[in-house]
């Protein structure tokens, strides 16, 4: 490959990681809060809202059940909005981080359930407050679990944003597209496959190690 | 006749009270109303530890969780020291828990968090200080003999170190009271003893007052002074120790004593007797030994005043609360006539018989008790 290719590649990487970040990042702002709530607003639960519970839920399943490249184009407007423009990257972020962030909450919600209610019982007791629970108890335990989540999200993420390529998002899903398929160039398609390969091994294999070492459960002296 | 209050219930006022509690959880979809506690009326006095028993799902969760507002009563008051735990609101209830610790069966320790950092959380739950906890949980790991453990994570220890920092922790904010949610029911004998002798020691040096759960006597009878047993969400036998496991009332309090203080006839034995007084039928009679008539030589005396000679058949006697008790079940010489009075004797010794019933005179046991009243006669 010509040096040009090379340095096309490079930002397309480059490209393709600063939409996979931006969108992890606003997408676990938000989707951490989400997803406890999700997990503690239930009927019997410590912040129980059985209705806001369930409209949420409903929210969430809707933006889930989009499939993505619909919701790319569908909420162009507003991604014009936040990015000031509905081409490249930044652009590309939006539709990114508004799918990521009820994945997301999904994810957290699902560790956070996984805690043993005897724990929270036990704070409970203790007299601690809904707030302090959640803070204390039920996010130091979910962590391993909301960490491999995370990195499921993330993993996803990578994906998606070849998606968001196609509409003129930038990075390595359109690379692939123009360079790979309509100049017909096999040795770009490879190269844009084999960094996705790469990405995400690391993403999934940094991820996991990260949970390990923060799971406590089954560790032996 | 009207029963007295003891006299520790007259000098202490009780710490902890239930008033005509009840409780029901309502009906869902598929299942009746469910009570789980009815007319439940009780009093702790501070310092003591109440044992409350009964089999699984008589209403013994509920009732402890009353005790820290963790459960609301449908009717009725539960009060705790000044605060009527039953009507406060949530967020006054917090404060009211900060003395009351608790313990549970699956310890409920914190995995993510080391030995110090999980008795320190009601610490940082009650708001304080960095400094002041660092010290506070050495004074309570040295407490429960668990220094060398502060920097292990909960699933490195045994069972029993995870049940002291369960108690290092439920200490940790000096509570006036400590529950226990059948603490030691996970754990092997050896384990329960110490743990229950911890228990124990808390309860003295410290003054707390104790109410714990369990389904086993012998957790009763190792640590507890009073105890109520509880059956289908009813208190059906409340007193000391001694006085219920010595002279049980209720049949669900005499089938928990199973085994425990000899009160049971062998299987073998109970299958045969029968309530029939057939010709040379041997009865049975148990008596029931207080304090120091286990230290009468009671069959000896029998034979020599009445002529009526007895064997053992079953029976053990022990210590209960510092107090010695004998169970023993007596086959007699022959015929319904030596019963009544071997009983008339025994009863102006004050000792309780009760006829359990006569066991066919072919028995291998009655020969010897039937060739002993032959000579008698």
């Amino acid at each position: 490959m010509s040096p040009e290719l090379i340095n096309l590649l490079v930002q397309a990487t480059a490209d393709t990681l600063t939409m996979v970040a931006l969108s992890a990042a606003i997408g676990t702002l938000l989707g951490l809060p989400l997803g406890v709530f999700l997990a503690t607003s239930r009927r019997g639960e410590l912040l129980a809202a059985p209705a806001l519970n369930a409209a949420l839920g409903v929210i969430v399943n809707a933006t889930r059940s989009t499939p993505f490249i619909i919701l790319v184009v569908a909420i162009i407007p507003f991604s014009r909005l936040v990015a000031g423009t509905s081409i490249g990257t930044y652009a590309a972020s939006v539709p990114l981080t508004v799918a990521a962030t009820p994945y997301i909450a999904r994810l957290v919600e699902a560790a956070i359930r996984e805690v043993d209610h005897g724990l929270v019982e036990a704070a409970r007791a203790f007299g601690a407050s809904p707030w302090q629970i959640i803070r204390k108890v039920l996010i130091p335990e979910a962590l391993p679990g909301i960490v491999l989540g995370l990195t499921l999200a993330v993993v996803s993420l990578v994906g998606y944003s070849a998606m968001a390529g196609a509409v003129g998002g930038g990075g390595l899903g359109d690379l692939g597209i123009r360079y790979g398929y309509q100049r017909f160039r096999p040795d770009m398609m490879l190269a844009v496959v084999v960094v996705l390969i790469v990405l995400v091994q690391v993403f999934q294999s940094a991820g996991e190690r990260l949970a390990r070492r923060l799971n406590r459960r089954h560790r032996q002296s | 006749m009207p029963t007295l209050p003891s006299p520790r219930e007259l000098s202490d006022t009780p710490l902890i009270r239930f008033e005509s509690v009840s409780k029901t959880y309502p009906a869902r979809k598929g299942a009746a109303l469910v009570t789980a506690l009815s007319g439940i009326d009780l009093a702790i006095p501070a310092g003591t530890i109440l044992g409350v028993i009964g089999r699984s799902g008589a209403g013994k969760s509920t009732l402890i969780r009353l005790i820290n507002g963790l459960e609301r009563p449908s009717a009725g008051r539960v009060v705790v020291g000044d605060a009527e735990v039953s009507s406060l609101p949530e967020r006054e209830l917090r404060r009211v828990r900060a003395r009351v610790g608790m313990i549970f069966q699956h310890f409920n320790l914190l995995s993510s968090r080391n030995v110090a950092d999980n008795v320190a959380l009601p610490l940082e739950i009650a708001g304080w200080k960095r400094a002041a906890i660092r010290g506070r949980v050495a004074e309570l790991l040295a407490l429960v003999g668990l220094e060398a453990q502060a920097g292990r994570y909960p699933a490195e220890l045994s069972g029993g170190q995870k049940q002291r920092v369960g108690i290092a922790r439920a200490l940790a904010t000096e509570p006036d009271v400590l529950l226990s949610d059948e603490a030691t029911s996970a754990l092997d004998p050896e384990t329960t003893r110490s743990i229950l002798a911890l228990l124990k020691r808390i309860n003295r040096d410290l003054g707390l007052t104790i109410v714990l759960i369990t389904h086993e006597m012998s957790v009763i009878r190792a640590v507890a002074d009073d105890v109520a047993v509880i059956d289908r969400g009813a208190i059906v036998e409340r007193g000391t120790v001694y006085e219920v496991f010595t002279r049980p009332q209720a049949e669900v309090t005499r089938s928990l004593l199973a085994g425990e203080v000899g009160l049971d006839l062998p299987a073998g034995l109970a299958e045969r007797i029968s309530a029939d007084p057939r010709p040379g039928g041997v009865p049975v009679l148990r008596l029931a030994l207080r304090g120091a008539q286990a230290d009468t030589a009671i069959i000896a005396r029998l034979a020599r005043e009445t002529g009526i000679e007895a064997v053992i058949l079953a029976g053990a006697v022990d210590e209960i609360g510092g107090q010695r008790f004998g169970s023993l079940a007596l086959g007699l010489s022959p015929g319904e006539e030596a019963a009544a009075r071997a009983q008339a004797y025994l009863a102006a010794l004050d000792i309780t018989a009760d006829l359990l019933g006569y066991l066919p005179p072919a028995q291998e046991v009655a020969k010897d008790v039937a060739q002993g009243a032959a000579r008698v006669a």
